[in-house]
């Protein structure tokens, strides 16, 4: 008892949490501009490596310091948001819309078209994604369409699996035989009847998605093989302030702590909304 | 003259061929409840969903004819059958929790068969749907066409559906073990109002169950199936008094009687359930 009400208390305030920091992310990602004190890309070797601004020999302006080339960190972290943002929705985006209509298909008609798109699945996931998406960026070339691109190839097979599954169970269910004897068709019944029970899933994992979009935007760029390394991302930067760790330390955890509050943010909200739309548990 | 006529139905499984039912016949008159009886795995719901075109994927019909007043189904193409069963007959589900779509609200699942099948405007169908919510005794019609299913109660839930199930006026309901979800007092009720509406409406009905003690309250004649087998097709009276197959007369000796509920109750000895089977198996050559 105590146990269940501890749970219910702690939801709210995760899922509060989570959408405060995703509000900001989208904020800074939509404003980058405005928001940011300096311009991100302007180098100063005079103001190389200053410190945040509580340290002693802080600029006024370079709120979280600058790398060693005199970029500011913060106006810099603002704008690899705006890629981060950028990646998460197109790609996330993506990756749901043909995983759920393949999912959709394969879990509700079943028979060959399941086996063949189930098969489909089964060899791809055999692949080591980061290693996948390397490869892919490697062969196709380096920018932020091929990092989008990466990720919706590998990742369409992650909805695809759970729509796929989500249907099957929902298609069992003494209302979907109802629909077809009140006489609706096989494509009105999957789409009016099962879609609508399968949504709650699909927003959970895409929400999920973002966040591994994120991380995989971040490994790409740490590996140079996203965008050119000069505009800013959070996995550049991280790559860009390990070289520099001993001297200016803020370069490369400033960023490291924005992305893993991002992702985690969009992993807690995707397991929030699960929760709270789940029509079983709602 | 038979309404409803099922002649040598044979059902399996794909692939394996295993044989879920195994030519199952019965016929059931205009306005009868006709019941259908049989332990768990039966085949019970699978003679309901062979009727309704809605078997699983993973089984096919192998054989046998059904026939709707003069319509033999099995002859029709599948859209047609469709049509034709769309506007003729309706399920009422075994479970109240799945039955309904809990991601719309109940009204629309009400009034779907009226303008879908009847092709009536919305304003009449929704006119007829709180007219049915009454008759199976729904207070506050209104609220509950606008409620969603997780907000009513398993009695109320499967009280919509006998509604939406009688709202199109089929001819042929199949009722597939409609109370053995429901506790014990509410099953009554339902069982009563099923019988009602079904005298009212003056509508055929395949009445599945596993319990006799339900049978001898709603149907006239009762077929018993034993592994996809039909072991006895009998009136109710001769059924619950003389019951002619030894798997009959073991099963209402395994049912606690409503009127003596201290009488010792007997389990199916696995003598009869070998015979019965072998019985059963006996059809497959
Ligand atoms: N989707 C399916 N695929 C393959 N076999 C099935 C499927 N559903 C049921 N069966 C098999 O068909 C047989 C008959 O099942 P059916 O559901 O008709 O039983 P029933 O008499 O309705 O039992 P219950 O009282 O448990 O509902 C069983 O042996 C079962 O294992
Ligand atoms: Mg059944």
């Amino acid at each position: 008892m105590a146990e269940a009400l501890q749970i219910r208390r702690r939801t709210p305030l995760r899922l509060w949490l989570s959408c405060g920091w995703l509000t900001v992310f989208f904020a800074c990602a939509i404003f980058a501009g405005p928001l940011s004190p300096q311009d991100p890309l302007a180098q100063d070797l005079l103001f190389e490596r200053l410190p945040p601004f509580w340290a002693s020999g802080a600029e006024p302006g370079f709120w979280l310091g600058t790398d060693s080339l005199g970029r500011d960190v913060l106006s810099r972290m603002i704008h690899g948001a705006r890629i981060a943002a950028i990646v998460a929705l197109v790609a996330g985006f993506g990756a749901c819309i043909i995983g759920t209509t393949l999912g959709l298909i394969a879990g509700y008609y079943r028979g060959w078209v399941d086996q063949i798109i189930s098969r489909i699945v089964d060899v791809w996931m055999s692949f080591p994604a980061v290693l996948f998406a390397i490869l892919l960026v490697a062969v196709i070339g380096t920018g932020l369409t091929s990092v989008i691109v990466a990720i919706v190839v590998i990742d369409w097979t992650r909805f695809c699996r759970v729509v796929r599954a989500e249907t099957m169970a929902q298609s069992r269910m003494d209302y979907v035989d109802s629909a077809r004897i009140a006489g609706f068709s096989r494509a009105r019944t999957l789409f009016r009847e099962v879609f609508p029970n399968v949504l709650p899933v699909i927003i959970a994992v895409l929400t999920l998605e973002m966040g591994i979009a994120v991380v995989v935007e971040a490994i790409l760029s740490f590996v140079n093989l996203s965008i050119s390394s000069d505009d800013p991302t959070w996995g550049g930067m991280i790559s860009e302030g390990r070289l520099s760790i001993h001297q200016a330390w803020w370069v490369l955890v400033f960023p490291m702590i924005t992305l893993f509050l991002t992702v985690l943010s969009f992993t807690q909200l995707g397991e929030a909304l699960r929760e709270r739309f789940d029509p079983v548990l709602r | 003259m038979s309404f409803l006529t099922i002649q040598d139905l044979d059902v399996r499984l794909r692939g394996s061929g295993q044989r879920l039912l195994r030519g199952v016949s019965l016929e059931v008159a205009q306005g009868q409840v006709h019941g259908l009886v049989g332990e768990s795995g039966a085949g019970k719901s699978m003679i309901g969903k062979a009727i309704l075109d809605v078997l699983p994927r993973s089984v096919e019909i192998a054989g046998g004819r059904i026939t709707l007043g003069e319509t033999d189904l099995t002859a029709l193409p599948a859209k047609a059958r469709r049509h034709e069963l769309g506007q003729r007959t309706a399920l009422i589900p075994q479970d109240p929790l799945t039955a309904l779509n809990p991601a719309r609200r109940i009204g629309g699942q009400i009034t779907d068969r009226l303008t879908r099948v009847l092709g009536w405007g919305a304003a009449r169908a929704d006119a007829r749907a709180v007219e049915l919510l009454d008759e199976v005794q729904i207070s506050d019609p209104a609220r509950v066409m606008k409620s969603y299913p997780h907000e009513l109660s398993g009695g109320m839930r499967q009280r919509v559906l006998i509604a939406a199930a009688f709202a199109a006026e089929p001819e042929l309901i199949i009722a597939d073990e409609p109370t053995t979800a429901l506790d014990v007092t509410v099953q009554k009720q339902i069982l009563k109002m099923i019988a009602a509406m079904q005298a009212a409406h003056n509508t055929t009905m395949l009445f599945v169950t596993h319990d006799l003690g339900v049978v001898a309250r709603v149907c006239q004649r009762v077929s018993v199936l034993f592994a996809g087998h039909v072991v006895e097709d009998a009136d109710i009276h001769t059924l619950l008094s003389v019951p002619g197959h030894p798997y009959s007369q073991a099963l209402l000796s395994a049912t606690p009687r409503y009127d003596d509920p201290r009488a010792s109750l007997r389990p199916v000895p696995q003598s009869v359930i070998d015979a019965t089977r072998a019985e059963a198996e006996a059809h497959d050559v």
